[in-house]
C-alpha cells in the first residue's frame, strides 16, 4: 500500500512547465519522542501549484517549518535553485526567496498595509524609512496581486481575513519571493473569497512562482493544483501525482494507507453501556459549533471524528465547563451542571485531558506526584496542610497501574516522553473518582508502542464502568478505539452510528466536507 | 550526521535535571527536605556562597574591625535588622511573583498603611488599634489589587502601578503631606526592643518567613500558587478557581506590607507618605536573585530571604567602607543582572544554543 521511497514520478506534460525550484530528498526531522518526518521527497517547479496532502500529524507542519527555517533538518538534503540550502532561520529562507504564509497570518495588526508588507526590510534612507517610496512599492505590489483597491496607509487590523491575506502575499512579493508556501489559506476565508484568492495564485505562477499550498479539502486541490505530494505518517507516500487526474479514491488511500498497523484492544461482548452518564442536549457555542446533543453511558467510549476546526475541541472544553454555551445544557446523572465552571464539572465526577498537553495541562518543572494529584490535592490535606507522602503514595499506585516509566514520581514531568506525559494527565482524573473522562486528541505527539498502552488503559476504564468521551483527528483512532462515533464537520455532528457501522473512507469523506462526492471517477 | 544527532539531544536538557535524577536514587537522604527541593535548594547554596563571598570581601577590606568578635556579631545584627522590614515584604512579592503576578505597590501600600496608623485618631485605640489598621488597610489594598488583575483582567503590571500612584496619593491626603510622630511606646518599643540579645525586629522577620514557608511548601496554598503560576491553564482545568486564588496571593502581599508598616513606623516612630520608598524594586530584585521566576510557577521563600539579606549585606559592605551609596547602587544593579543571567542558564537556553551552535558548526 505504501510506496515508501518510490521515485519522483516525472510532471505530466500538462502540467506547467519549469525548472526544478526546490527539490527535498530523504529529509528527516525528529523531536524528543516523534520522529515528525521520516524521509520526505518533494520537488516543487517553477510557476506550478504544488499541493501537499495528508492528515493531521502527517508531518506537513513540520515540512513547512523546515522549509521556512524554522526547523532544521536531522538529514536529508534540501536543495534550493540548484543549491544546498540549510536556511539557519526564517529570515534566511525569506533572504533566500521563500515566503510562508501560516494560519494565522503573522502580521501587525496596528501597522499600516505598506509597512507590514515591508516589515523588516523598510526601504530607508539614512536610517529613515522612505515612506513614500515604501507606499508606492506596496501600490506596485497590491496592483500586481489585482488588489490596487486596498489602500497602503490603512491599519491591518481594519482589514477583512481575505484582505489580511493579500498583505501576507504582499509581503512575500516585497521580498521578491520565487516559492511561497500557503498553509490551509481558504480555512480564513468564505466561499466567494477563495476564488478571488485562486485568482491571485493564478496571477502569482503565471509570472513563475512556485506556490506550495496545503489544504484538506481535496475539491480546492483539484481546482488550484498542478501536482500533487501525499505525505503520512512523516512520509512521501506519492509524490508528484497529477493533481487532477489522480483519482480521488487513490489520494485517500495514500493518506491512509497504514504502513504500521495499530493494535486496539478488544471490545467487551455485549452493547457496552450502562446507564446514561452525560447527556448533552443542544450544546451551542456561536462560530464553534452549534446545536450538539449527546449521550454517553457508563462503561461506554463514544469517539467524535473530525478535522482541526470542526468544533470538536471547543466542544468538549464547553462540555467540561472552561468554556460557556450560549444554549444547551449539560447534565450528569441527569443533574445539570452550572454552565461555565470547570468546578462543577470536577464535582459532578468529570475529567479531561486536554488537546495541548503542555500548555494545559503539565506543571513540567514539577515533579510527577504533584502533577498526578493537581486536581486532587486539597482532598488529601488536613486543615489545608499538604500530605505529600499521602499524594506520593497515590500517585505511584497509579502510575504502577498505568505502566509508567520511569517509575520514580519525584521526577519532573518535563524528562517523561509524549506517551508518558499523556498517562500522567490521565491518571490525574483516575485518582479523583472520575466516572467520564473527556479526551482530546489523547495519543497526539506519542509514539507508536506507547500508542497502544493508551488505547489498553481507557478500554480498562471503560470495563470499569467510566465514560469516555474522545476527541481525535485520526480517524482509525477513532473507529478502533470508540464504541460509537459521532462525525463533526463545521460545528455540526453529521453522522452517528455504532463504529462497526463506519469504516476510515466513509468517515474521511463525511469529514472532508463530501469531496469524495463530488467530481471525482471513481 | 548521525553522531550530531546523538551528541546534541542529551545537551539539550540542561544538566540541572541530571543532576536531580541521580539524586532521586537515594530518596532517604532527602527525605527531610521532601525531595522536591533539589533544584530550589542547589540555588540556595549558590547564594550562600555569595554571602560568603561578600563576608570574605568585608574581612579583606576592614580586618581592624572583623578582628573584633563583638562588633562582628553586633554587625550581623545591624544587617539582618536592616533586611527586616523589605524581608517581610519581600516574602508577601515572592508569593504573587511566583503565582504569576507582580505587585508594584508594594511600598506605596507600606506608606499608606503607616500614614493611616499614626493619624491622632488611629493612635487614640492604642498600640492594638494602630496594629490592627495598619494590617486591614494592607490586607483591604491588596484584595483590591487581586480583584483588580483576576476580575478586572487588568496585568498585574497596570494595576498595582495604578495603585503605586493611588496609595501613595491618598497616604499624602491623610498625613497632610506632614510626617506624623508615634507616641506609643509599645509602638515604637518594637524597634528598640531585644530579646536574648536579638532586635525583636529580626524575631519578626524570622516569624513570617517561617509562616511563609510553611504556607508555601506545606500548605494546599502553596501548591494552588504554583499551579496558578507555573500554568494557569491547567490549574484551571484541575479544577482550581484560580481568580479566587489570585486575590488571595495579593491580599497576602498586601498583608506583609501591613506588618512592615508597624515596623518601620516604629524604627522611624514616625510615619510619613514618602516613606517605603522604592520597596517594591527591592522586593522585585531580592526575589529574582532568590532564584524566583519572574513568569511565575517557581521560586522559594528561603532564596528570597538570602536575596534580602544579600541586598543588606552589600549595603553594610559599603557603609563600613565609608563608601558612597550611588557606587553601592551600580554594585547591586550589576547583581540583579548577574542573577537573572545565571537563571537563563539554568534554564537551559544558553545549553541549547551551545547546542544548536555544535551542530551547526560540524
Amino acid at each position: 500500500m505504501s510506496d515508501t521511497g518510490e521515485p519522483l514520478v516525472e510532471a505530466p506534460a500538462d502540467a506547467v512547465a519549469g525548472e526544478v525550484v526546490l527539490r527535498l530528498t530523504d529529509v528527516v526531522k525528529t523531536f524528543p519522542g516523534v520522529r515528525a518526518l521520516d524521509g520526505v521527497q518533494l520537488e516543487v517547479r517553477a510557476g506550478e501549484v504544488h499541493c501537499l496532502l495528508g492528515q493531521n500529524g502527517a508531518g506537513k507542519s513540520t515540512l513547512i517549518k523546515v522549509l521556512a527555517g524554522a526547523h532544521r533538518p536531522d538529514s536529508g538534503e534540501v536543495v534550493w535553485r540548484g543549491e544546498a540550502a540549510a536556511f539557519a532561520n526564517p529570515q534566511a529562507a525569506m533572504r533566500a526567496g521563500i515566503a510562508t504564509i501560516y494560519q494565522e497570518l503573522d502580521l501587525v495588526d496596528d501597522l499600516s498595509v505598506a509597512e507590514n508588507a515591508f516589515l523588516g526590510h523598510e526601504p530607508r534612507r539614512l536610517g529613515f524609512v522612505r515612506r513614500g517610496h515604501m507606499a508606492r512599492r506596496t501600490r506596485q505590489i497590491l496592483a500586481r496581486l489585482g488588489h490596487a483597491e486596498i489602500p497602503t496607509g490603512r491599519l491591518v487590523r481594519h482589514l477583512p481575513a481575505a484582505g489580511k491575506q493579500v498583505v501576507s502575499m504582499a509581503r512575500a512579493l516585497s521580498h521578491e519571493a520565487r516559492l511561497i508556501i500557503m498553509d490551509e489559506p481558504s480555512a480564513v476565508l468564505a466561499h466567494d473569497e477563495v476564488a478571488n484568492l485562486f485568482r491571485i495564485i493564478r496571477e502569482l505562477t503565471a509570472q513563475g512562482i512556485a506556490v506550495i499550498y496545503i489544504s484538506h479539502r481535496l475539491e480546492e486541490i483539484r481546482e488550484i493544483g498542478d501536482r500533487v505530494t501525499v505525505l503520512k505518517d512523516g512520509r512521501t507516500t506519492a509524490a508528484s501525482l497529477p493533481a487532477r487526474e489522480t483519482p480521488t479514491r487513490d489520494l485517500v488511500a495514500r493518506m491512509t494507507g497504514r504502513t504500521i498497523e495499530y493494535v486496539f484492544p478488544q471490545r467487551p461482548p455485549g452493547d457496552g453501556g450502562g446507564a446514561e452518564l452525560l447527556r448533552v442536549d443542544g450544546l451551542t457555542r456561536h462560530g464553534e459549533f452549534a446545536d450538539v446533543s449527546l449521550r454517553v453511558r457508563a462503561g461506554e467510549i463514544v469517539g467524535i471524528a473530525g478535522l482541526v476546526g470542526s468544533g470538536r475541541s471547543e466542544l468538549l472544553e464547553t462540555i467540561f465547563g472552561a468554556r460557556r454555551a450560549y444554549a444547551g445544557t449539560v447534565r450528569v446523572d441527569g443533574r445539570a451542571l452550572r454552565p461555565g465552571s470547570v468546578g462543577a464539572a470536577v464535582r459532578a465526577g468529570m475529567g479531561m485531558a486536554p488537546e495541548e498537553r503542555k500548555s494545559q495541562a503539565l506543571l513540567l518543572g514539577e515533579p510527577i506526584y504533584r502533577n498526578v494529584t493537581l486536581a486532587t490535592f486539597s482532598r488529601y490535606a488536613r486543615l489545608g496542610f499538604t500530605d505529600a507522602g499521602r499524594e506520593r503514595a497515590e500517585a505511584d499506585r497509579i502510575t504502577e497501574s498505568l505502566e509508567l516509566r520511569p517509575r520514580d514520581v519525584r521526577r519532573p514531568v518535563r524528562t517523561l516522553s509524549g506517551g508518558n506525559q499523556q498517562k500522567v494527565v490521565v491518571g490525574r482524573w483516575l485518582l479523583g473518582d472520575t466516572r467520564l473522562l473527556l479526551l482530546d486528541e489523547p495519543t497526539r505527539g506519542v509514539d507508536v508502542g506507547a500508542r497502544a498502552e493508551l488505547y489498553q488503559v481507557i478500554r480498562d476504564l471503560a470495563a470499569r464502568g467510566v465514560g469516555v468521551l474522545l476527541v481525535s483527528s485520526e480517524v482509525p483512532e477513532v473507529l478502533g478505539l470508540a464504541d460509537r462515533v459521532l462525525v463533526m464537520r463545521e460545528g455540526r455532528v453529521v453522522r452517528e452510528a455504532p463504529a462497526g457501522e463506519l469504516d476510515e473512507n466513509t468517515v474521511l469523506d463525511l469529514v472532508m466536507a463530501g469531496s469524495l462526492m463530488e467530481g471525482a471517477p471513481a | 550526521m548521525s553522531d550530531v544527532r546523538e551528541s546534541s539531544l542529551p545537551a539539550q536538557s540542561p544538566p540541572v535535571e541530571r543532576a536531580e535524577t541521580a539524586k532521586v536514587d537515594a530518596p532517604a537522604k532527602l527525605s527531610w527536605w521532601r525531595g522536591d527541593g533539589g533544584e530550589g535548594a542547589k540555588r540556595n547554596l549558590g547564594l550562600l556562597a555569595t554571602l560568603v563571598v561578600l563576608v570574605v570581601i568585608g574581612i579583606l577590606t576592614r580586618p581592624d574591625l572583623y578582628g573584633d568578635p563583638n562588633w562582628v556579631w553586633g554587625n550581623t545584627l545591624t544587617i539582618l535588622k536592616l533586611a527586616s522590614v523589605v524581608g517581610v515584604v519581600t516574602v508577601g512579592m515572592t508569593f504573587v511573583i511566583i503565582g504569576g503576578g507582580i505587585d508594584l505597590s508594594v511600598g506605596a501600600i507600606v506608606a499608606l498603611a503607616g500614614v493611616w496608623c499614626t493619624t491622632v485618631a488611629t493612635q487614640s485605640y492604642g498600640a492594638g488599634g494602630m496594629i490592627f489598621t495598619a494590617l486591614t488597610v494592607g490586607l483591604a489594598v491588596g484584595v483590591v489589587n487581586g480583584l483588580l488583575v483576576s476580575y478586572g483582567r487588568l496585568v498585574p503590571f497596570i494595576a498595582t502601578l495604578a495603585m503605586l500612584v493611588a496609595a501613595r496619593g491618598l497616604a499624602a491626603e491623610i498625613s497632610d503631606k506632614q510626617t506624623q510622630v508615634s507616641g506609643n511606646t509599645f509602638i515604637n518599643g518594637i524597634a528598640s526592643t531585644n530579646v536574648l540579645g536579638i532586635p525583636l525586629l529580626v524575631y519578626i522577620l524570622v516569624a513570617v518567613v517561617a509562616a511563609g514557608w510553611v504556607l508555601l511548601n506545606r500548605t494546599t496554598f502553596g501548591r494552588r500558587t504554583v499551579a496558578v503560576g507555573g500554568n494557569p491553564e491547567a490549574a484551571r482545568l484541575a479544577g482550581i478557581n484560580v481568580r479566587r486564588h489570585t486575590v488571595l496571593l495579593y491580599a497576602l502581599s498586601g498583608l506583609c506590607c501591613g506588618i512592615a508598616a508597624v515596623m518601620l513606623t516604629a524604627q522611624a516612630t514616625s510615619a510619613q507618605a514618602a516613606m517605603a520608598n522604592l520597596y517594591e524594586l527591592d522586593a522585585i530584585a531580592a526575589a529574582i536573585i532568590g532564584g524566583t521566576l519572574l513568569s511565575g510557577g517557581r521560586g522559594t521563600i528561603i532564596g528570597s530571604l538570602l536575596g534580602v539579606i544579600i541586598f543588606s549585606t552589600i549595603t553594610n559592605l559599603f557603609a563600613i567602607n565609608n563608601l558612597s551609596a550611588e557606587a553601592q547602587n551600580m554594585v547591586k544593579g550589576g547583581i540583579i543582572v548577574a542573577a537573572v543571567l545565571v537563571q537563563q542558564v539554568q534554564f537551559g537556553s544558553l545549553t541549547q544554543f551551545l547546542a544548536r551552535n555544535r551542530a551547526t558548526t560540524t
